[in-house]
């Protein structure tokens, strides 16, 4: 399995606080990783590790040579003063044609957001159209920070099954950020919970034989979610 | 006479070239405090350099170069928020300025006055020169950086991601902002040359349909400012650099009564 990140026993400090402790962890290609995490816990701080966007304290974070990575940000932190399209936004991109931007909206279903300008964009919208602009590179590694923020759970459930088809397309790995700390993705392979430190990890628990959930989720949830059943041997007083 | 109006005429005109693109994104970008604090600051370069008999247009420069830069360390060392920064850094250089020009003689002062309205009507042929190359210059810029200066403002972490040297790039931007007021304080003044940059794009920002397209409505309606400024000024005897302003700010003002979608 090709290693493309690898992080080793890496600190990140933050005004004489701890924000990440001891994190080791290898982001291998061609699977689906999910961090889960209460609010706090350091879950955007180790996003930006990975990214490179920022430096830890201390540690050991191994890189392969000229990784292709897709970023797919909260919407937050969009300044949308600037009139601009998202067909427009698309193009800033390095050497984009213009079938490819088509193509790619194609996929992610946001082909009817082409002509659209970003601040017409709702938060849902913007999370589609930067999900087509992050495939546009053929990333070997996507990171979605709280991808399904704020979408019901029909909206998670295609989104989850479009995720998994980008896996076995691109065969790139992709990491999934989630506020919600009980249901992940059913078809991830990896589960990390965070909370400043690893305080466990695992596969998901699959519930498809399980009669209230498909009450509450239809069975097309039963393949799109999974149970994650923590492993903790210490506790955290909040 | 004519030929004076319509030399200052040209510099303005020639001076919007710039003013629209950058302006845009000054706007975009919420700097223009920022193009306050150069504004403000220039008077230190100024006097310093009517003090030790260099001409002030290089010590002008050399400060704003200065002062961009240490605005810039500042931001990433301190904790303070960027507009406590540029208050610092306004009040303290402009008091130093003042200070200066106090131990001035009386006719030295009097550059200083026209200095701070500044003066469309002594433009010389050399002057023209200045301008173009200032233009050239910086539109080059402009036009090489300008898609990751817009991904740059849209959101900065993507285009890190994305392989955009941030750093550079926002120290370009910073540098080419503080050359193109430094050149302009000359000909508009001190005191207004920040609503040259923000007007425009302000007024522009409601009508455009892409970055691009803002960038050429800014010059447009900087060229209109310009021209009824000039006008007003030689058949009303007002001072031309207010002139453009006063009609910039009007047509900002009259560009809300277009109902937009």
């Amino acid at each position: 399995m090709v290693a493309l990140i690898k992080l080793k026993n890496v600190f990140v400090k933050f005004n004489h606080r701890y924000i990440l402790s001891n994190i080791s962890f290898t982001l291998t290609a061609n699977r689906i990783f999910t961090f889960i995490g209460p609010n706090g816990a350091g879950k955007s701080t180790l996003i930006r590790i990975i990214l490179g966007l920022l430096k830890p304290y201390s540690g050991k974070i191994v890189r392969k040579k000229n990784l292709n990575i897709g970023y797919v940000p909260q919407k937050l932190y969009f300044n949308t003063s600037i009139p601009i399209t998202v067909n427009h936004f698309m193009k800033l991109s390095q050497g984009v044609k213009n079938c490819s931007i088509i193509n790619s909206l194609k996929r992610v279903n946001a082909i009817h957001l082409k002509d659209l300008y970003l601040e017409q964009l709702s938060g849902g919208e913007m999370q589609r159209m930067l999900l087509a602009r992050a495939l546009l590179k053929s990333p070997e590694l996507l990171v979605l920070d709280e991808f399904t923020q704020g979408i019901d759970t029909e909206g998670q459930i295609v989104l989850y099954e479009l995720i998994n088809q980008i896996r076995y397309e691109l065969h790139c790995a992709i990491v999934i950020v989630s506020h919600d700390l009980n249901l992940v993705m059913a078809k991830t392979d990896e589960v990390l919970c965070l909370n400043n430190h690893i305080c466990c990890s695992g596969t998901p628990e699959s519930v498809y034989k399980n009669a209230e959930f498909i009450a509450m989720f239809g069975y097309m949830g039963t393949k799109e979610f999974a149970v994650y059943r923590h492993e903790h041997n210490h506790r955290h007083d909040f | 006479m004519i030929e004076l109006f319509f030399l200052g005429w040209l510099a303005g005109i020639l001076l919007t070239l710039v003013t629209g693109p950058l302006g845009s994104f000054i706007v975009w970008r919420r700097m223009s405090a920022f193009g306050d604090t150069l504004s403000h600051s220039s008077l230190l370069g100024l006097s310093v350099g009517v003090v030790l008999n260099i001409n002030p247009f290089y010590t002008v420069l050399f400060l704003l170069l200065f002062i961009s830069s240490i605005i810039i360390f500042l931001e990433y060392i301190s904790c303070l928020a960027l507009d406590t920064i540029l208050g610092i850094i306004t009040y303290s250089t402009l008091s130093l300025g003042m200070i200066t020009v106090s131990f001035m003689s009386e006719i030295k002062k009097m550059s200083i006055t026209n200095y701070f309205f500044g003066d469309l009507l002594t433009i010389t042929f050399s002057d023209l020169i200045i301008i173009i190359l200032l233009i050239i210059v910086v539109l080059f810029i402009l036009i090489w950086y300008w898609k990751k200066m817009l991904l740059l403002t849209i959101n900065a972490e993507l285009a890190k991601v994305d392989g955009v040297n941030i750093t550079k790039i926002r120290l370009i931007f910073i540098l080419i902002t503080a050359v193109t007021i430094s050149v302009s304080i000359k000909f508009i003044g001190s005191l207004v040359i920040a609503a040259l940059l923000v007007i425009p794009a302000a007024t522009s920002q409601r009508f455009a349909s892409s970055p691009e397209n803002m960038a050429c409505i800014s010059i447009l309606i900087g060229i209109l400012g310009v021209t009824s400024g000039m006008l007003v000024s030689y058949f009303f005897h007002t001072p031309s650099s207010p002139s453009i302003v006063l009609f910039l700010s009007c047509f900002f003002l009259l560009s809300y009564f277009k109902k937009i979608h």
